[in-house]
């Protein structure tokens, strides 16, 4: 086997929260395989990152440290992550399910003609290949797939694989960052992060998430109250937002984000079949609705058949009583 | 204006999903289809385009069996001109690298503009085969858009990133992936899907190159333990979040 590399997703000097999940993963199959584990860090500032990320097993840290490099750059990170594919040889190369790590996966994998294996949630080195996991049809159905090439690109939904500090050797090499104008077609000219206390959908261990039961836009404020007492993010179901009650950026089901966590409480959602794809392997689900035959009680490990107006702002008070 | 719109037929959001006899893909008798509803942003937006420049073409192009006729058909009542279907068997779940190289090579032979597909099909779920086209075409990639603007040969997008937004702005010909919200896609109307039917759809039968990787088997989701019903009002609200702490050990 000839190494794994990991794509480690930062932001404003960040690394996020699923970049240490995708190294502990990279780690683990280095062990299994017997290879090495080689991660990639690209932007400004990221030389001090470097200890970070070896406290999560990297044995070889390489990183494109430029001050060009602050703002994403699709073709610019893209050639840059291919570099240290070549100079590591590495044939097998993990980024995540993100908007970036979708992005490069692709230019990455049509640049050096691997296939790309997108938001995996297993991954088992088996003798002499890998096998990985993914969810189709939104869920409802899962692929096991043998990589049979020498190399592959897969990208790992965050929140399933475990994060967990390693020591690795963490030796340091710095990239050559030599970007051509072809690498600059694609211009990030702003970018606007918000300025939200919650946590983003896709990396909550909490998510609070209200459907069609919520009456209209003016009453998310109990939601949003339980989520801030859980520090949880805002989900909502289509009809939510096809009503136009919430930006579809919080759209949770097959045409929305699929979110894998800890805890899910739905509250006055019935639990259409294109919901439940999208939040079906959260460790725990909650379900509060009035209607005791709504769909969502059957995936649910916890139920309150009730008026979600009266029990969201209870729920919200015994929490505050038995969390703090 | 030469458009080109990339679009799949794909199960209807609300179909279930069972598996087929040999194991590995799902059994379509009693599957409903639709057009892509991401790719149906990307055939409205190609429209608009379009009618903005007041001239042009939109080729629908599709990928697939004789089944992802109507998907380009729907596409083609919308208001789309004309229709290439590269033809292979049992592409429903096919490796995106090989799609993408059989839909660049089919697309390096027309003279495009702009090239518009949805961010991602939902039954394969693969998020990268517009992006491993753009690629393979040398041309700039703007994925995820939900918005989108043509200007002065440049192609501007505003798109969802994790936690905010980005503007994103490449030179044209580019290759540019809808997400929802990116407009309203238009029904197609009678007097459109009885033009639909006489507009030109040439099939092609390719094959597509091997993949690198192997499906060895399809699965449905594991089963949930059985849940229970906490209560039947705010009472039970108490005990629910103690059983979420002691119990279930999540919050």
């Amino acid at each position: 086997m000839n190494g794994i590399l990991v794509f480690a997703e930062q932001r404003d000097g960040q690394l996020k929260s699923y970049a240490l999940e995708a190294i502990s993963e990279g780690r683990r199959l280095a062990d299994a395989s017997g290879s090495n584990l080689s991660v990639c860090l690209i932007g400004s500032g990221v030389d001090s990152l470097t200890t970070h990320v070896a406290a999560y097993g990297a044995d070889t840290i390489y990183t494109a440290d430029d001050s060009g490099l602050e703002t994403y750059s699709p073709g610019g990170y893209a050639k840059l992550l291919t570099d240290t594919v070549e100079l590591t040889s590495a044939g097998i190369i993990l980024l995540s399910s993100s908007a970036m790590g979708r992005e490069l996966g692709a230019l990455l994998a049509a640049k050096i003609g691997a296939s790309l294996l997108s938001d995996i949630i297993e991954a088992t080195w088996d003798s002499d290949h890998l096998v990985v996991k993914r969810p189709v049809y939104a869920g409802k159905a899962f692929l096991k797939l043998a990589v049979k090439s020498a190399s592959v690109v897969a990208t790992l939904r965050p929140n399933v694989f475990n994060a967990e500090e390693k020591s690795g050797a963490g030796s340091e090499q710095s990239l050559a960052v030599a970007l051509d104008d072809s690498d600059k077609k694609v211009l990030v000219t702003d970018t606007a992060l918000k300025s939200s206390s919650r946590p983003e959908l896709t990396e909550a261990s909490v998510i609070v998430s209200g459907g069609r039961g919520m009456g209209g836009p003016e009453n998310y404020n109990i939601i949003e109250t339980l989520a801030d007492t859980f520090g949880a993010a805002v989900g909502a179901s289509r009809a939510a937002v096809d009503a136009g009650w919430r930006p579809h950026a919080d759209q949770v089901g097959q045409t929305g984000k699929t979110v894998s966590p800890n805890l899910y409480i739905a509250c006055g959602i019935s639990g259409a079949i294109q919901h439940l794809a999208g939040m079906s392997s959260s460790k725990c689900i909650v379900a509060i609705n009035s209607d005791p035959e709504a769909p969502i009680f059957k995936i649910a490990n916890y139920g309150i058949v009730a008026d979600l107006f009266d029990v969201v702002p209870a729920l919200n008070d015994a929490a505050k009583e038995l969390l703090t | 204006m030469k458009i080109v719109v990339c679009v799949k037929q794909v199960p209807d959001t609300e179909a279930k999903i069972v598996i087929g006899g040999d194991g590995l893909s799902i059994d379509s008798a009693d599957v409903k289809y639709v057009i892509n509803p991401y790719d149906e942003y990307a055939v409205e937006e190609a429209l608009r385009l379009k009618e903005a420049a007041g001239e042009g073409e939109v080729i629908v192009l599709s990928l697939g069996g004789e089944e992802a006729q109507p998907a380009m058909r729907t596409a083609m009542a919308m208001g789309a001109d004309s229709g290439i279907l590269l033809k292979v068997e049992n592409a429903a779940l096919a490796d995106g690298l090989s799609i993408a190289k059989a839909l660049a090579d089919e697309i390096k032979t027309l003279d495009v503009d702009i090239i518009l597909a949805g961010k991602m099909a939902i039954d394969g779920y693969g998020h990268q085969v517009a992006t491993m086209l753009g690629e393979l075409l040398g041309m700039p990639v703007l994925p995820t858009a939900k918005s989108l603007e043509i200007a002065d040969g440049k192609a501007t997008i505003i798109r969802d990133i994790e936690g905010g937004k980005e503007t994103v702005q490449a030179n044209t010909p580019c290759v540019v992936t809808a997400e929802k919200g990116l407009n309203d896609p238009r029904y197609p109307a009678l007097k459109g899907i009885m033009q639909a039917k006489r507009k030109p759809l040439e099939v092609k039968d390719i094959s597509l190159s091997d993949a690198g990787v192997e499906i060895l088997e399809m699965s449905y989701p594991p089963k949930k333990p059985e849940g229970r019903i906490v209560g039947e009002g705010p009472e039970a609200a108490a005990e629910l979040i103690k059983l979420l702490r002691d119990e279930a050990q999540v919050i």
